[in-house]
């Protein structure tokens, strides 16, 4: 059988993987939701044929999402993640013992049903006791929280679909209400190479940027995303991510991590000048 | 009798067969279907373009409708429990102005609310109606006019035995309903006919949870904007008539100002969304009410707004209330409704319906997402949390009675001069000012302009509302009486 899963990566580019067995489709009351087995991927899930996560990919996704607020702020106790259905992310995060408190807030809970069931790679974590599920929409969950967490993690999906509520001045203003004086807001920020992409990519830092001090982007190489090259938003009232980092400390927590160390923290902020170029226009 | 099915939708499948004929078109539109001008039907569609063509027998003509707008139109009076529905095709603008000039001749009375649309009183321009006015309810705390007092109507009869006919808002802009029955039985007995401007009332007529329709309470006449809530395109709307209102009449007085070209686009717009609401509107206005009111209660949770509903209620001059609007009252955070409006159109790229000085409103419909709500309860926060200020020195809006000189048409065409804006006072106004939305009058032709109203125009215009109506486009002069005239 010749089965391919096809993602149109820019209106003329499209990335194909082969596909062994299709293992579950369903539709929730917000998005169609796929997994499937794939040949070099391993389990991919995708949300309105949109690849969210695989299996082979996904470490470098979630290592970067998560360590570089985490080595940049050893202090951090409490935690927002928004999105993030899979449970990537907090399974980075449940590695901390410090963290005593972890709200995640998915507006889908048939994504976390599904990655339960199907890529318990990522979904293992998510009965830790830190962890506190809330299904709903996380732009209403920001609004009633102030002065609360140490970071925010904003785990998106793109800003079409249901996701389009986490890239708007509305939501980066009131996360910057919920974190406390010393809080760091990460995000997943776009791709700076297709045109669309980058976009998005500047519209969400021309809005972060309104409201933090220090307003950072950082950059990483995933396979299976459209270009392959993509960003993360580094945004904090205090910390700077590079002179604040403490590379001894982290690295004393001896952590077992697959794609991040303290010197790729350091050197994923140094962008290309057309990444540059595209900040600056925008600030 | 032929039975109704409200299933049908004539106008749409007159236009679908007379597609199918392949018709050779050596008529108008010159555009023939679309393929004389390639821009205009790659930005439209082609589909768009195929059904915008000319009356003709198998389509049938506004002017004198007689097969299928004559069936769209008995479809769509079966649905709103009519008479006789009237397809109009230049917006509630000429709905409502048919209804005033099939009531009234020059020099006749009818009596209406000061917080009338400017197609009222534009419409006394055109007739030679005479106004009177009956002050509206004012709620001091949200500065909003309101309904009119059952008494108030009925002092204005009582002093006003000739006048014709009594137009009604049902509801006003902003979602309040005076006593459509006790306002229309008084009326009743009194020999007036009950004239409705239901431009935000379509969806009265397919809920059992709203207030009551002109219809339903026997009224005489409605014009009901299906291009709001009842999803049709934009400038296409619906007059109703009733009892004993001639049909033929008040086609002929349609007549008088509607275009021979009307537009099949609008008509079938019309006639599918009369289909839509008649089979599904229970359950579409259900769902937007449902709407309304999770908005209504996640602003109220943000503190400093205060987003109103029925508990306003007063038996009288807020008879009722309609659920499915959601305006909200903003100076209480220091800012006022039109600042509001702006910031969330500049900086959070959220339009609203308007803003005015001391409110918003946010139009829901069965188009909204829950996400979208949540985006505007969001960003009403974030307003609320980086501009509240002090509220001191913010314009608390007082109904101003105004004083009429003059009927609407005589200060119109009478001799006039132009004064800078400010130096008018005393004088007597030729033209209208009003901020749009809401398009209600702050001065109407004939009126005189007093100190007050002067201060509340440069107020609007500080605070950044949309001001129009003089012929000055910048409203720095306005035209006003010749002293002799006076
Ligand atoms: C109360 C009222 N009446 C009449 C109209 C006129 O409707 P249209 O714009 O369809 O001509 C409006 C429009 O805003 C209105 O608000």
């Amino acid at each position: 059988m010749n089965f391919w899963f096809v993602e149109n990566h820019s209106p003329n580019v499209k990335f194909s993987m082969r596909v062994i067995e299709h293992l579950y489709t369903g539709k929730s009351e917000f998005q169609k939701i796929d997994v499937l087995q794939t040949a070099e991927f391993g389990r991919v899930l995708t949300l309105d044929g949109y690849v969210m996560v695989t299996e082979k990919d996904e470490f470098i996704y979630h290592d970067m999402i998560t360590h570089v607020p985490m080595a940049t702020n050893p202090d951090i106790k409490k935690i927002l993640v928004i999105g993030a259905g899979d449970g990537g992310t907090v399974r980075e995060l449940t590695k901390y013992d410090r963290i005593e408190h972890i709200d995640m807030v998915e507006i889908d809970e048939m994504v976390v049903d599904v990655c339960k069931e199907f890529i318990p790679q990522t979904a293992s974590k998510l009965d830790d006791p830190r962890v506190h599920l809330h299904f709903e929409d996380g732009l209403k969950f920001v609004r009633s929280h102030e002065n609360e967490y140490d970071l925010i993690i904003v785990d998106s999906t793109d800003p079409f679909g249901p996701g389009e509520g986490l890239f708007t001045r509305e939501f980066y203003g009131n996360c910057y209400k919920a974190l406390k004086e010393d809080g760091i807001l990460v995000n997943q920020h776009e791709s700076p190479f297709y045109e669309e992409d980058a976009l998005g990519m500047q519209r969400a830092h021309k809005r972060i940027t309104g409201f933090f001090p220090v307003c950072k982007v950082y950059q990483v190489h995933i396979p299976t995303y459209p270009s392959g090259h993509w960003l993360f938003g580094f945004a904090s009232k205090k910390f700077d991510p590079i002179n604040d980092l403490n590379a001894d400390a982290w690295n004393q927590l001896g952590l077992q991590t697959k794609y991040y160390n303290t010197d790729i923290h350091v050197g994923s902020f140094a962008l290309p000048n057309y990444v540059k170029e595209q900040l600056e226009d925008v600030e | 009798m032929k039975i109704l099915s409200q299933q049908k939708a004539p106008i749409m499948e007159a236009l679908n067969k007379y597609k199918k004929m392949r018709v050779v078109p050596f008529d108008v539109p010159g555009h023939k279907r679309g393929r004389g001008n390639e821009e205009l039907t790659a930005f439209l569609g082609e589909n768009c373009m195929t059904v915008d063509v000319n009356s003709m027998k198998p389509l049938d003509n506004l002017i004198h409708p007689v097969s299928v707008i004559r069936e769209a139109e008995d479809l769509a009076a079966e649905a709103f429990g009519a008479k006789h529905a009237f397809f109009m095709v230049n917006g509630t603008t000429s709905a409502v102005q048919a209804m005033v000039m099939t009531a009234c001749k020059a020099g006749e009375k009818i009596i209406m609310p000061r917080n009338v649309h400017r197609s009222a009183i534009n419409a006394l321009i055109l007739s030679g109606a005479v106004p009177v006015y009956v002050n509206p309810g004012v709620n001091k705390e949200l500065g909003i006019p309101l309904g009119m007092a059952v008494a108030d109507v009925e002092k204005a009869i009582l002093e006003n035995p000739d006048a014709k006919a009594i137009l009604i808002n049902n509801p006003t802009y902003y979602g309040i309903c005076s006593n459509m029955q006790a306002i229309t039985d008084l009326a009743h007995r009194h020999g007036m006919l009950v004239l409705v401007d239901e431009a935000h009332g379509t969806h009265f007529y397919f809920s059992d949870e709203l207030p009551a329709s002109a219809m339903s309470v026997g009224a005489d006449m409605a014009s009901v904007s299906m291009h709001k809530s009842g999803g049709s395109l934009t400038q296409s709307s619906l007059l109703l008539i009733n009892n004993e209102v001639s049909e033929g009449y008040t086609r002929q007085i349609i007549n008088l100002t509607q275009t021979t070209s009307g537009s099949y686009l609008l008509l079938s717009s019309l006639d599918i969304s009369r289909k839509n609401l008649a089979l599904n509107g229970q359950e579409i206005f259900r769902k937007v009410g449902q709407m309304a009111q999770y908005t209504r209660d996640e602003i109220n949770k943000i503190g400093g707004y205060y987003a109103f509903s029925e508990e306003l209620r007063n038996g009288d001059t807020i008879y009722d209330f309609d659920t499915t609007k959601l305006s909200v009252h903003t100076l209480e955070i220091g800012l006022a409704g039109v600042e509001v409006y702006d910031i969330l159109r500049d900086e959070y790229d959220i339009q609203i319906e308007f803003g005015d000085i001391g409110n918003i409103l946010a139009y829901i419909s069965v188009g909204d997402r829950r996400l979208d709500l949540e985006r505007l309860v969001s960003a009403l926060a974030e307003i609320k949390r980086r501009y509240s200020q002090d509220k001191s020195g913010l314009f608390d809006h007082e109904y101003i009675n105004p004083q009429v000189v003059y009927t609407p048409q005589k200060a119109f065409y009478a001799l006039k001069e132009t004064l800078p804006i400010n130096d008018s006072a005393g004088r007597i106004a030729s033209e209208f000012v009003m901020a749009y939305p809401p398009g209600i009058p702050i001065l109407a032709p004939g009126e005189r302009i007093t100190p007050e109203i002067l201060q509340y125009i440069q107020y609007c215009k500080d605070k950044g509302s949309f001001m129009t109506g003089t012929e000055d486009s910048k409203i720095e002069h306005i035209n006003v009486l010749k002293e002799a005239e006076k």
